[in-house]
């Protein structure tokens, strides 16, 4: 039977399951599969705190969404037009975010009483009408899978546990992608046990010939390239991306990469990635607390090596006094803080940008350091540079403000050369007579880099108030003021590139203006209202403190400038005291990224007004 | 090696040192100033570290590199220096507040993982820089300004602590005997891994004499039990014998030498160190000194590199154009 393919410009596609059913995988490899049809990609993984919850429940349900199109798009999707619901909990979890009449795949076999009782349907939606509005596939994933199975030596246990595999195979042929990449992914991932690679292939490819071959099924969809700079790519995670950075920094700079860290969702994945590539020279060290990963991350960058300390918004709180240490021992310190919502242990795997106050203030005294924060997946690559850059320039704690979000969600990358890669050699102090460790380069304000193994150089530093030049203990109150305004004017004078500002038109009132992981449905608000013809400009900071030289300026063009944050209104406030300028203020703090739509009615509401 | 032969001199920093009059640290840091041109090597491989207390002002008074850090971290940092630093030569000076109380994590785990640094704990039993407030090796009952009518809580014994925590270098000296502790500096430098020295130091202005049993001529010769590896374990008076599968200080004289308990440094049951370690009580009845245990365990640092150089050897060193496109990639033309 020959069937349809339809052209569609573009898809979002939320998988959700029980946490146990592989939906973040599943996921993966759709996106996998997906990116090498050059398709543009914005992925949402979201999964709950629980490793298990207990299962069939509302509280267990993880998913990810995975949006592709055949041009340029910066976000997941607000409303998915395909829901993958392995379960009544993930059909109940999810079915309110999905666009009008989407497409509902369901696993048939878990709509039993049971299970549709713990999550509280009285009736089943399946057959009670209420899925009307939707164009719902029944389908009995679970029985087709052991079926498919039966041949196998395989308990029924684990052949239920492929079913992953199979809704993947339908989902694989539906959307005309390809099959090979997902299958050598398993022959990979299961090498070593080739009776669950015999079970996930074959349920994979039984998916894949269900939707060929059943009736369910009339068409298939088929979504082109989308046009995107010349280039080999990639997919990746934010995460993954800040890791490679830090890589190719210490390459760039010839430092050795030392990362203490401590594990905490969302930032371990660095710390996981990092520990893969020794190879490198890259040595990773999982302390005993978080205090002891910075502590150790300050040590080692006291020896001469690129140290980088990795955590979320609680770890942070515990490294404050350290970080305070790094500032007053002017030393390089790379400081990763993968926001989460808070306060106290908060919403652990969900995304928040609460925490920008707490990077810029949380210590004690006068204690000023360096924030950057990149705005997509991609970015956190390059600002990883920076990071690196600045720090090893100007001997001062850096803090990469990323989160959730884009820490775990991915994009294409369009792979750089190594020529394109910035030169981050730095410069040691050599023995010299009369060594002063607090002398500093009149440009930069920044001491030297005094590395133990230097003969000639030997000196001692400290958290007690440093005399200007000698660096010996000094409690002078004209000293203390001028080391404090030194430190402060060292971060101030930080060379940042301006800020760059779309402003099509030209005559736009409005300014949009991000920072962090916002700057995808910004981007897509931005694109939505010019198309409707309304002349909004955007502007995205992605260099905090110090801000861009030229943000003053910026602000003073616009009229009114509205400021979307996952927090109460922090870089609002920051703005306000710098530059006496109102700022409107959009702030949500749901531990989800902002939607698009909520952007553009947000906008509407002040261009209205 | 250095090619000119270094004099305490050359360790000692132009900087004023400041402590009490009559403080235990003077002592201390006289002695580690002379011993360390004994390790024969540069001053610039040599780092000490230290954290926030009267002690924690050492690295200030010596001509190495040094950091005097925060409160209780010092380990941390130190770790952190060590492992990327294999080169280096570094010391943590820390006392009992430093490192038993706010930084007692620190100090349990750099011991179990061997980190290769030598820690010279200042033990005053009080603290001096907060101005006379009880510490966690203060013998219960203490008054201090912050506990009146007598401290309630049972003191740490550091070299118990220290053996739970898998140390495979405990030894115990006194500040003013300046002999005993450079060998303890010195059997603590021959080490490979991290070392504790617990060194009794007296406190003139908020705990005189705490150790004046270790050090009072009339006393010290019977207090102190004198480890000495291949020795019987005795004091002038005293001696350990085994009763009943316990150690037991009993009178030379109702015993035979040949009964005493024969210090084995090296036994690697880390439970006849601690049964050692019970000894002491914080009354100073008896107090074993020297080493307690020194054991051979992989150090932590070599074993970091040494993974590094391995995944070397095998796989070549990372190629970046590799990493940055490793997994799935397509081309667009």
């Amino acid at each position: 039977m020959s069937k349809t393919v339809v052209p569609l410009h573009q898809v979002s596609i939320r998988f959700a399951g029980d946490s146990g059913d592989g939906m973040q995988l599943t996921g993966d490899r759709f996106t996998m599969d997906t990116a090498i049809l050059g398709n543009d990609i914005s992925t949402l993984p979201n999964f709950p705190a629980e490793i298990r919850a207990p299962q069939g429940t509302l509280l267990g349900v993880s998913s990810f969404q995975l949006h592709f199109a055949d041009h340029h798009i910066q976000t997941p999707g607000d409303a998915p037009d395909v829901l993958v619901a392995m379960n009544p909990a993930a059909l109940k979890a999810n079915i309110k975010d999905l666009a009008k009449g989407a497409t509902i795949i369901v696993d048939a076999d878990e709509f039993v009483p049971r299970n549709l009782t713990k999550v509280g349907y009285e009736t089943n939606p399946l057959e009670d009408g209420s899925l009307d509005g939707y164009k719902v596939h029944p389908i009995a994933l679970t029985s087709l899978t052991v079926a498919t199975l039966s041949a196998l030596n395989l308990s029924r246990k684990d052949a239920e546990r492929s079913k992953n595999m199979f809704a993947l195979g339908l989902l694989t042929w539906m959307y005309s992608r390809p099959t090979e990449t997902t299958e050598k992914f398993l022959t990979g991932k299961f090498a070593k046990k080739p009776d669950l690679l015999e079970a996930n292939l074959l349920a994979f490819k039984a998916g894949w010939n269900f939707g060929e071959t059943t009736e369910e099924f009339s068409v298939s969809y088929q979504i082109a390239p989308a046009k995107m700079p010349a280039g080999k790519y990639r997919n990746i995670s934010g995460n993954t991306a800040l890791s490679y950075g830090l890589i190719a920094a210490a390459k760039q700079s010839g430092l050795q990469l030392f990362l203490g860290s401590y594990p905490i969702t969302p930032a371990s994945d660095i710390l996981h990635e990092l520990s893969k590539h020794k190879k490198f020279g890259v040595i990773t060290f999982q302390a005993e607390d978080e205090i002891a990963a910075v502590g150790s991350a300050l040590g080692a960058a006291y020896g001469g090596a690129i140290g980088v300390t990795s955590t979320s918004g609680p770890g942070l709180a515990l490294k404050a006094e350290m970080i305070g240490l790094g500032v007053m021992l002017e030393l390089p310190l790379i400081v990763i803080d993968v926001q989460r919502g808070g306060p106290s242990t908060g919403l652990p795997t969900k995304t928040e940008q609460a925490d920008l106050l707490q990077a810029m203030y949380g210590r004690n005294g006068e204690s000023p350091v360096v924030v950057i924060a990149p705005a997509t997946p991609n970015d956190c690559f390059n600002m990883a540079m920076e990071a690196v850059r600045i720090a090893t320039t100007y001997r001062v704690p850096v803090f990469i403000l990323s989160d959730g979000y884009i820490a775990n969600g991915s994009e294409p990358w369009r792979i750089p050369s190594e020529a394109e890669l910035p030169d981050l050699h730095v410069e040691f102090a050599h023995t010299e007579e009369n060594f002063m460790p607090y002398s500093r380069d009149p440009k930069t304000l920044a001491r030297p880099w005094a590395i133990p193994g230097t003969k000639g150089i030997e000196h001692r530093i400290g958290g007690v108030e440093k005399a200007d030049q000698t660096g010996a203990i000094s409690y002078d109150p004209t000293n203390h003021d001028f080391m404090v305004r030194t430190r402060a004017a060292k971060v101030a004078g930080v060379q940042v590139p301006d800020l760059q500002v779309d402003d099509v038109t030209g005559d736009a009132k409005v300014l949009l203006l991000g920072w962090g992981s916002t700057f995808g449905p910004i981007a897509a608000a931005v694109e939505a209202l010019r198309e409707n013809g309304q002349s909004v400009a955007q502007a995205h900071l992605k260099y905090i403190n110090p801000f861009p030289k030229n943000l003053g300026d910026v602000l003073a063009k616009y009229d009114r400038v509205i400021v979307p944050e996952m927090n109460l209104g922090q870089l609002a406030m920051l703005l306000r005291s710098e530059f006496l300028k109102d700022i409107t203020g959009y702030n949500k703090v749901r531990g989800l990224p902002f939607s698009t739509t909520e952007i553009i009615e947000a906008t509407m509401a002040v261009l209205s007004d | 090696m250095t090619d000119v032969t270094l004099t305490k001199k050359d360790f000692t920093s132009d900087q004023e040192v400041r402590w009490c009059p009559g403080c235990g640290d003077y002592s201390i840091l006289s002695t580690v100033q002379s011993f360390l041109p004994t390790l024969g090597l540069p001053r610039e491989n040599i780092v000490f570290i230290s954290g926030i207390g009267c002690s924690s002002r050492f690295p200030y008074y010596l001509e190495t590199f040094g950091i005097h850090s925060i409160h209780g971290r010092a380990p941390a940092i130190a770790s952190g220096l060590a492992i990327s630093r294999p080169d280096l030569t570094i010391f943590v000076i820390t006392g009992d507040g430093d490192a038993l109380s706010i930084g007692g994590n620190h100090l349990i785990h750099a011991l179990r993982r061997n980190v290769n640094l030598k820690i010279l704990l200042f033990n005053n039993r009080i603290y001096g820089l907060t101005k006379g407030q009880y510490s966690p090796t203060s013998e219960a009952g203490k008054v201090t300004k912050s506990t009146p009518i007598g401290s309630l809580d049972t003191p740490f014994n550091p070299i118990s602590l220290a053996l739970g925590a898998e140390a495979t270098f405990v030894a115990r000296s006194i500040d003013t005997d300046r002999k005993h502790l450079t060998e303890m500096l010195q059997a603590a430098a021959a080490h490979k891994g991290s070392a504790l020295i617990e060194i009794y130091q007296n406190c003139p202005i908020f705990n005189d004499d705490a150790f004046l049993a270790v050090k009072d001529g009339d006393t010290k010769g019977a207090t102190l039990l004198q480890l000495i590896h291949g020795s019987p374990i005795k004091s002038e008076t005293h001696g350990v014998i085994l009763e009943n599968g316990s150690m037991k200080v009993v009178e030379l004289s109702t015993v035979s030498e040949s009964d005493l308990i024969v210090h084995n440094g090296n036994n690697p049951d880390p439970s006849y160190a601690f049964a050692l370690s019970r000894l002491s009580s914080s009354e100073l009845d008896h107090v074993p000194i020297g080493v307690f245990r020194d054991v051979a365990r992989p150090e932590y640092s070599s074993m970091v590199n040494q993974q590094i150089a391995d995944v070397i050897a095998k796989d070549g060193a990372g190629n970046l154009t590799s990493l940055l496109a490793s997994g799935d990639t397509w081309v667009v033309n």
